[in-house]
């Protein structure tokens, strides 16, 4: 790090990547922001509105819902997901021919498009024709997804660690192989159990990796949009309707644009907000 | 406790396969057996299914142009970024960390806040339902991610090198064209791969983007779905098709798959 030296120029490096990310980025964003101060009635006519959106988003049951699904679910699959893929990641061979093999099988689901990924589950669930569906039935427990909010949440749950547990699995194996050998055999003279050797060597070792994961997910499952709108379409009822579907019916669906731009401000200053906050905790934890 | 540890990703591999087996399984059966018998392999095998993707247009070209612009999207964001990726792994320079964050930042933004503006922003300036529009849209959140993984990547390589081809009488252009690329091929392997990967699994924007001339597959799997009724047989197959692509690239990063996925900074 303080092998780096000063050089100005170097900005004609970075300009590329700053024209393209700002054109794609500003512009959009700005869009945005001009939508949400206003009103409009079509024909480009736009009237000043101030803050109004801004106060019905936030004043709005429907918004506070959404919401509060949203933080669930993401609590949800976080909980499950990042314990899971450390524990599956652990039991991983080391080397070997079955390193690739599992490499490769465990990576194929993060390949898929998303959309196909609602469609595969739609069908592997659905209780007349689907694997899943028949096989809880035949078990004598009542599940149908596209009626029952509680096994629409299941399913979009069950969807989204069969969809991501690999990405926590694979970016903490990174973290355990870059683990030398010697660390393994001190913690075996000094007599450390499995636990020990967890809690002092492979979980520290992680902590990089782990924070990565653990911000992709948060930040990728707020997101969420394509699969439970192909799975679920947000229902039954509004029961799995999270924010981006939320948005997208008040923006493309009633063309509220008003509402919709003051809605994503929000959400994405949530986001930020989140993400911010997080990562300082991290980082401060690891300065200790 | 230990002999069994395999038993773990086992399972997990099992659990990942099951439903791209009945995605397959369905692939190969026709309409009528889906809907009318429940069986675990197909009984009346068929072809159909994939027989009417090969043959009609308005089907394989969604694959076409889906690859169009992923690869599109993958050789500007990568070559856009190995430069940016360079300066910030080297040099210090004037708001280098807030552009750093900021360009991090665009990786957090939803598509779902930014369809509408793209709508406009790209009809705007004609290039709505190109291939090139949605290439560069994807833009928005592959650039960041490839400048971070390269940075990663050229961060773990010494800055001797750079200092013995100076000595050695390179000029920048030559060191960078003809040393340093050549060292971080592995880092290139992984950040065109990320770059793939969610170019190619994203719909959102894609279908926002397009029409009809550049209309990603995976958009004419959801309209046809809408459209035709209940053809799932060609849906699972459309689906089935889509998981190949993926399959190959994932086959030639395998070796560097875990270390990619660590974005290069274990």
């Amino acid at each position: 790090m303080s092998s780096k030296t000063t050089n100005q120029k170097a900005w004609f490096f970075v300009l590329p990547v700053v024209l393209l990310v700002a054109f794609n980025a500003i512009i959009p964003l700005m869009t945005v922001v001009n939508y949400s101060v206003q009103e409009t009635f079509g024909d480009n006519v736009f009237f000043w509105e101030g803050v109004t959106w801004f106060e019905q988003v936030l004043n709005s049951s429907r918004f506070h819902d959404s919401l509060k699904r949203q933080f669930l679910f993401t609590g949800i699959i976080l909980a499950i997901e990042v314990p899971l893929g450390i524990a599956i990641a652990l039991a991983m061979p080391r080397r070997g021919p079955w390193v690739s093999v599992c490499l490769v099988l465990m990576a194929l689901p993060l390949l898929i498009p998303w959309n196909v990924v609602g469609a595969m589950w739609n069908i592997f669930a659905l209780p007349d024709i689907g694997l899943l569906g028949r096989t809880i039935n035949a078990m004598g427990i009542d599940y149908n997804f596209t009626q029952q909010p509680v096994g629409a949440w299941f399913t979009t749950v069950l969807m989204d660690v069969w969809h991501w547990t690999s990405l926590v699995v694979l970016l903490c194996y990174a973290g355990l192989c870059s683990i030398p050998d010697d660390y393994y055999q001190a913690a075996r003279i000094d007599g450390a159990g499995a636990w020990a050797v967890f809690r002092y060597i492979q979980l520290p070792k992680m902590k990089r990796v782990l924070t990565i994961a653990i911000l992709l997910r948060f930040m990728d499952s707020f997101m969420i949009y394509t699969e439970p709108f192909v799975l679920t379409g947000g229902g039954p009822g509004n029961s799995t309707t999270f924010l981006s579907i939320d948005l997208v019916k008040i923006a493309l669906g009633q063309f509220d644009l008003g509402p919709a731009a003051a809605m994503s401000l929000i959400y994405f200053l949530i986001i930020l907000l989140v993400s911010w906050v997080f990562y300082t905790l991290m980082m401060r934890n690891e300065d200790q | 406790m230990g002999r069994y540890k395999w038993l773990v990703p086992t399972i997990y591999i099992v659990f990942l396969m099951l439903p791209i087996y009945w995605l397959l399984n369905m692939s190969f059966k026709t309409t009528n057996e889906i809907l009318g018998t429940f069986s675990l392999w197909p009984r009346e095998f068929t072809l159909e299914n994939y027989r009417t993707i090969f043959t009609d247009p308005t089907w394989y070209n969604g694959y076409f142009n889906s690859l169009a612009y992923v690869l599109v999207n993958m050789v500007i964001s990568v070559l856009v970024a190995l430069p940016a990726a360079y300066a910030f792994s080297r040099y210090r320079f004037l708001g280098d960390k807030h552009l750093f964050f900021w360009l991090l930042t665009n990786r957090m933004a939803p598509p779902a806040v930014f369809a509408l503006p793209f709508f406009q922003l790209y009809s705007a300036i004609g290039l709505f339902d190109t291939h090139f529009a949605v290439a560069l849209a994807h833009c928005l959140f592959n650039i960041p991610l490839a400048v971070w993984i390269l940075e990663g990547f050229m961060s773990g390589v010494p800055k001797e090198l750079d200092e013995t081809a100076y000595i050695d009488g390179y000029s920048f252009g030559r060191f960078f064209v003809k040393i340093f690329i050549p060292t971080i091929t592995a880092g290139i392997g992984v950040a065109a791969f990320f770059c793939f990967m969610f170019s190619w699994v994203e719909l959102l924007l894609a279908k926002t983007l397009t029409s009809v001339a550049a209309k990603p597959i995976a958009a004419t799997m959801t309209r046809t779905a809408s459209t035709a009724g209940y053809e799932l047989g060609l849906l699972a197959a459309a689906g089935s098709l889509t998981i190949i692509p993926g399959a190959i690239v994932i086959y030639f990063v395998r070796n560097y798959i875990a270390r990619g996925f660590a974005l290069g900074r274990v």
